[in-house]
Formats: structure tokens, C-alpha cells, sequence
């Protein structure tokens, strides 16, 4: 659904959902002339994240639930929320530094890094649900 | 995403066609899997006809690095275009494989 030039869908928890929101939000920025870099790498890389953040850890992987997403975009920005049915989680606590010499080899721990590293701002609050928001400004 | 596997001489030539992200990272692990056990130890994964790569597909890629080092063997990279190889150097993940910039250059260099 778009409402006032914003994207607001609620989709099954399932990260088979994630390619075709992805692709969606992309669009949208496209057609706001968002830089390639950021249509190939920061947008996409960072909501993939926070997708599978809020399928796999905020719902549990759990079927039955389901993840909210809204996106409005402009010429200046992208503002993305992400909500799951998750009790919510400490985003400073949770983010770890995948690059130090003890956690180079490790298989997992890159997402939430990864988000603040492609973003300008990320934020988690309790809406309905558990929230992460991401911004980004256009280059 | 797609997987394309081609042999060159004792080198399994992996292409990934796509997006390696969290929905479908096992195939691509289970492919290399699947070729180890057959034997092969030196695996080359190019990107040439890559999309994005997210958390999930990192974390495969270093978890199949460290099982083909266990089987004596290497697992290498090639063709990663700009928004990738950024990618890999925020991680610091261009330090913990060999990436070539070309298939080319990652076949001779095994």
C-alpha cells in the first residue's frame, strides 16, 4: 500500500520475502535519483539487514507472524521502518565490531554493523512493535 | 539467485547470478559442500554477475574459506565490482581472502 508517497506493507515473516521488498524500496529511490552506490550497496545491503533482523531474531522465525515495513523517500532522504512482533533489543549492546582480529573469522555478527556502516542515522524504538528505523540522505 | 559450476583443470569455477543473501545462502553453501566431498579442493566463487551480498552471504563465504583450509584446500573470489569490494573492505573481509580482479587471474593463481 502507498500512502502520501509512502510504502507501507505488512508481509509474512519470511525471508523469502525479503528480495521482492528490497527491490520495491530500490525503485523508489531510483526514481528519486538516489546514487548508484547507494541503490546497489547502502539501501539494499542495510534493509536486507534489518529484514532479516526482524524475521529471524525479533519474530523468532516463527510462521504466523508478520514484519512491517515502511519507506518514504524524497529527493533529500529515505526514512525505513521496520517493525517485527519482538520484545526489542539494545542496539548499542547488540553491535559488535565484525573487524577486529578476533571476530574476522566469525560466520555471524556482521548486520548490525553492517547497518550503521551503509546508513547516516539507525534507531530502534517500540512502536506497535519493536522498530529499527534507518535513514539515509541522498548523494 | 542461480549458481553456475564449471571445472578448469582441478579448479570448481562457481558463478553466482544474483543476490547472495540470507534466502538462499544455503544453496550456495551446500554446492560447495557437495563439491568438496566429491574431492575438489580449490573453489573459486565468481561474482562477475553478482547483485548484492548481505551478512548472511558474507558469513558463508568465511565459514566455506575456513571449511576448504580445513580440507587442505583454498577457496578464492574473483570479479567483485566496486559496491562489492566496498562491501568487503568495511568488513575487512579483503584481508581474509584472496580476491582476484578477474577469472582469469584467479585461475592462474591457484
Amino acid at each position: 500500500m502507498v500512502v502520501n508517497g509512502a510504502l507501507d506493507i505488512r508481509v509474512p515473516s519470511d525471508v523469502q520475502q525479503i528480495e521482492s521488498i528490497v527491490a520495491q524500496v530500490v525503485r523508489r529511490c531510483r526514481e528519486h535519483r538516489f546514487d548508484g552506490r547507494q541503490l546497489a550497496l547502502n539501501v539494499p545491503v542495510a534493509l536486507t539487514e534489518a529484514l532479516s533482523n526482524a524475521i529471524l531474531r525479533g519474530n523468532g522465525d516463527a510462521a504466523g507472524k508478520s514484519v512491517r515495513v515502511r519507506a518514504e523517500v524524497t529527493d533529500a532522504w529515505l526514512v525505513l521502518e521496520v517493525e517485527d512482533e519482538g520484545a526489542g533489543f539494545d542496539l548499542a549492546a547488540c553491535t559488535e565490531d565484525p573487524t577486529t582480529p578476533e571476530n574476522l573469522g566469525r560466520e555471524d555478527g556482521r548486520g548490525l554493523f553492517l547497518m550503521h556502516a551503509l546508513m547516516d542515522r539507525v534507531e530502534r524504538f517500540r512502536g506497535d512493535g519493536n522498530v529499527v528505523r534507518l535513514t539515509l540522505h541522498r548523494r | 539467485m542461480s549458481l553456475q559450476v564449471s571445472k578448469h583443470g582441478d579448479v570448481v569455477v562457481i558463478e553466482v547470478d544474483g543476490q547472495l543473501i540470507v534466502g538462499n545462502r544455503q544453496e550456495l553453501k551446500q554446492r560447495v559442500l557437495d563439491e568438496a566431498e566429491a574431492g575438489a579442493r580449490k573453489v573459486l566463487v565468481d561474482f562477475a554477475n553478482a547483485g548484492y551480498i548481505d551478512s548472511s552471504g558474507l558469513g558463508v563465504l568465511v565459514s566455506l574459506a575456513k571449511r576448504m583450509r580445513e580440507l587442505g584446500g583454498d577457496l578464492r573470489l574473483a570479479n567483485l565490482n566496486d559496491d562489492l569490494q566496498t562491501l568487503f573492505e568495511l568488513t575487512k573481509l579483503d584481508s581474509l581472502f584472496q580476491i582476484a580482479d578477474t577469472r582469469e587471474r584467479a585461475l592462474e593463481s591457484f
